[in-house]
């Protein structure tokens, strides 16, 4: 970047949205197989944690260390194992979400008011009849919010993947920083500023449809 | 409600249910010798300690008691939520402890205090959740749904979408009631279900509840800690005490007129001559007449020389109020504005005890009772219902003196 | 095996303790920059967080603010502030990471303390106020002692996070341990990567437990202080 050269180039833009587009797909792909797969893992754990109390404890205990586990490093002790690959990123994208989720899952099925679970019960609901009807659809506030954090936050950590060669947006910022190119850096960061935002406000708006209970009051 | 054959998966049906009578008539709940100790708990200090009881199809039995008695614990044992440490429940004949437990409760209503309505279904959701349970049709939950809507006085277009955050307490309570008869239960356990509410709201749904059961003959076990409400629910009253004994099981009049012990009598209340005038509605009594008048026409003479009142009806023979004779004499005409003195007006069913509060504020102390469509049918004076208390508190065992003195 | 035998040879090698790519160095640079990044972001978001949390006013603007935080991505922070640094004259390296990572330290210590200040129970406050202490005293004696382990939690989360990102300060040319793996990737040294993720996962872990433990004898002394005040 030398003196003079304008922060953004909208030529470059304009020439190379085609590849922009491909690296935003990439991104949405890495990012949405990470949130699905972790959603999944994280409902089968909170939900076991939640009849089984006992559970809950290792449960945190082992998504906490991977949580802490700093991105790139948790990538970098994945590669001897699965190799520069979309596994890595995977795994290492998925260990992120899985302290969240679990967590809000479980406190969302714990909030649930005891005389509703009494009322279930008393009506003749299964256990698995309470869980699907009653406690999960109860609990979707909590997981959705906790949802909205993983979202955003595997957003950006997808950035990172770029380091052990998996593309999406994190691809053009490190090409910016390496080429001292500020345009394309601009793009990358921006662009995945914006992504997690859209994200957060399309899960808020998930939230809203689905929970006309928690927002309609006495008319 | 057609003469609809139980759906599968209900295996507590009475006779009458199998053949398809239209009405849900009850089936009959027994506690046979029914004790539950809880391991935690200190050994001797038993939650319920052999109870047995009967309650006969078709009838409300009330367990009440002070807090720890276990009433909530032996209504739990109906629908096993709770399991006996030993002895047996049984419904129908059957002993619920060999019946599938969720099929079990999907035949028994099940009303609590806090309501448990799900907060995240409508309210139509909610009052068909157990016969989407047992796989009806949608059309008949509907309009099943609808029907109970109507009965405990919601209009179901208006309510059958909104959720239960946006009812009343009191509407909520009802809600509750209905989701429990709405697979048409021949039991119902209801526990503390009028409790939440002001005491207002709780004898209006008190009050309705009566009415309902009168139409559905389930068999209900209500548990209550307030003995007013048992006696005014109750065909039966089974008393507890702390440590689950079950002190006396009988009718409420037996209850106030022959308590069997100190308990019972204390837990009863010293009150016990007006609560037996809450047992006797206006209709049990002889209806006297009263002098009448009609707006517009000219006042009669009075039927006895000492009435000082003549109670005014319009067109529709409708009660207006009374009009003081002295102001009024006969022989003028009677206008609207000339009714000054207010009593009031009440239903047949009305207790007299009910009735009572309200003649003492009044300047006419005679109530006017009318029909369902608010005409004149007779009057009660004060002098009849002291009667009846007079004659009552005859009956109470050990009272040196009356305990209400009328002058 | 063979590979993590070749790791513990890498480990075990004396050439890499020493120098300025030695372990000692890199754990180093690692631990100041962290440090840095935390304490001036306490400085920031501490007497904010505090101070709102205790006047109880601005919630709406201090979670949004936490919430935008999470959703930049470090590594376009540290992207972003790069043109930034260039243009104040100071180069690569540290002062980007600084700059970077400050403001992604600011939101875990922000919402915790405003939350920790102002969710103190409303009776507590109220009997403190009644008995004569100033807003100050208040806040000195009653507040930030109770609410003194959330603050920390705060602290906590955002000291693990800033030694996790910071490693990712490597890709503008910081130090500290992320300099291993960027390097171990561009030199395909496998060896150096696993160690770098190796200690930096031990950092980072250290950190969290270090501050957990921190945070119990604070909740000790704060539960003992709030107890005090509503005995007398």
């Amino acid at each position: 970047m030398s003196p003079g050269d304008p922060f953004i180039r909208w030529d470059w833009v304009a020439s190379h949205l085609g590849d922009i587009w491909l690296r935003l797909e990439q991104h949405l792909v890495l990012t949405g197989l990470a949130i699905g797969i972790g959603l999944a893992i994280s409902l089968v754990a909170g939900i076991w944690s939640s009849r089984w109390p006992w559970l809950y404890a290792p449960v945190t205990w082992v998504s906490g260390v991977l949580y802490t586990i700093p991105s790139l490093a948790l990538f970098a002790l994945l590669i001897p194992i699965t190799g520069l690959s979309i596994v890595t990123a995977e795994i290492g994208l998925v260990s992120y979400t899985l302290l969240i989720l679990i967590r809000n899952i479980v406190a969302g099925i714990r909030s649930v008011p005891p005389e509703v679970r009494d009322a279930a019960l008393g009506m003749g609901c299964t256990r698995r009849q309470l869980l699907w009807r009653v406690e999960l659809p109860l609990a979707r506030p909590v997981i959705l919010a906790g949802l909205r954090v993983a979202t955003v936050t595997t957003v950006g950590l997808t950035t990172v993947t770029a380091l052990i060669g998996q593309g999406g947006l994190g691809y053009f910022i490190l090409d910016g920083i390496q080429r001292f190119f500020s345009t394309v850096l601009v793009v990358g960061a921006g662009l995945s500023v914006l992504l997690a935002m859209a994200a957060d406000g399309l899960l808020v708006l998930v939230e809203w449809w689905t929970t006309p209970w928690a927002h309609r009051r006495r008319g | 409600m057609g003469g609809e054959p139980r759906m599968a998966g209900e295996p507590i049906a009475s006779a009458n249910q199998a053949n398809g009578t239209a009405r849900a008539q009850g089936a009959t709940v027994e506690f046979r010798h029914v004790t539950k100790h809880y391991a935690a708990r200190e050994a001797g200090a038993a939650a319920v300690e052999d109870l047995s009881l009967h309650v006969p199809p078709g009838e409300i039995c009330v367990l009440v008691g002070p807090s720890g008695c276990g009433k909530t614990t032996s209504l739990r044992m109906v629908n096993r939520l709770v399991e006996p440490t030993s002895g047996q429940v049984l419904v129908d004949g059957e002993d619920v402890a060999r019946i599938q437990a969720t099929t079990l409760r999907r035949g028994i209503g099940y009303v609590i205090q806090q309501t448990g309505l799900f907060p995240h279904r409508t309210i139509a959701q909610n009052i068909g959740t157990v016969p989407d349970l047992l796989g009806w049709p949608r059309s008949r939950t509907r309009a099943r749904v609808d029907e109970l809507l109507e009965l405990i006085g919601l209009d179901p277009a208006l309510v059958r979408d909104r959720y239960p955050a946006q009812l009343s307490g009191g509407e909520r309570q009802r809600v509750g009631v209905a989701r429990a008869m709405a697979s048409e239960p021949p039991v119902m356990l209801m526990d503390e279900p009028f409790g939440a509410v002001d005491p207002i709201t709780r004898e209006r749904l008190q009050t309705e509840f009566l009415r309902l059961h009168h139409q559905l003959r389930s068999t209900v076990i209500f548990v209550t800690h307030d003995i007013d409400e048992a006696i005014k629910m109750g065909d039966r009253v089974a008393v507890m005490r702390q440590g689950g004994h079950l002190e006396q099981y009988a009718p409420p009049a037996d209850l106030l007129t022959k308590p069997v012990n100190d308990f019972v009598a204390r837990f009863v209340g010293s009150d016990r001559g007006l609560k037996r005038l809450a047992l006797i509605r206006l209709a049990d009594l002889p209806l006297e007449q009263t002098s009448l008048a009609r707006v517009g026409a000219t006042i009669q003479p009075p039927r006895n020389a000492t009435d000082r009142y003549t109670l005014l009806l319009d067109a529709n023979e409708r009660p207006v109020g009374w009009m003081n004779l002295a102001h009024m004499p006969p022989g003028s005409r009677a206008a609207r504005e000339a009714a000054d003195a207010s009593s009031p007006f009440v239903r047949a069913e009305t207790t007299l005890r009910d009735t009572l509060s309200m003649m003492l504020g009044c300047s006419v102390q005679t109530a006017v009772v009318v029909d369902d469509d608010g005409r004149y049918r007779g009057v009660i004076t004060i002098e009849s219902i002291a009667q009846e208390l007079r004659g009552s508190v005859a009956l109470l065992p050990g009272d040196a003196t009356p305990e209400l003195a009328i002058p | 095996m063979g590979f993590l035998a070749s790791v513990g040879a890498w480990l075990v090698d004396p050439r890499h303790w020493s120098g300025s790519d030695g372990i000692p160095t890199r754990v180093g640079e690692h631990a100041l920059i962290s440090v840095v990044i935390v304490v001036l972001a306490c400085i920031i978001a501490l007497p904010l967080g505090v101070g709102l949390g205790h006047i109880r006013k601005a919630s709406f603007l201090t979670i949004s603010i936490a919430n935008v935080g999470r959703a930049l991505p470090s590594l376009a922070m540290l992207a972003l502030v790069l043109p930034l640094a260039f243009a104040l004259g100071l180069g690569l390296g540290f002062w980007p990471t600084v700059m970077a990572l400050v403001p992604l330290g600011i939101p875990p210590v922000l919402t915790n303390s405003f939350v920790g200040v102002k969710e103190v129970e409303a009776d507590v406050v109220d009997a403190a106020r009644g008995m004569g202490m100033s807003g100050w005293q208040i806040l000195r004696h009653v507040e930030l002692p109770i609410a003194a382990p959330l603050v920390m939690a705060g602290i906590r989360n955002s000291a693990v996070a800033t030694v996790a990102t910071a490693t990712l300060g490597a890709v503008v040319a910081s130090g500290g341990l992320g300099r291993y793996i960027v390097d171990g990737l561009a030199t395909q040294d496998y060896d150096k990567l696993f160690v770098g993720a190796l200690l930096v996962a031990l950092m980072a872990i250290g950190t969290e437990l270090g501050f957990a433990a921190l945070e119990r004898r604070m909740t000790r002394a704060g539960g003992e202080r709030s107890e005090l005040l509503r005995v007398s």
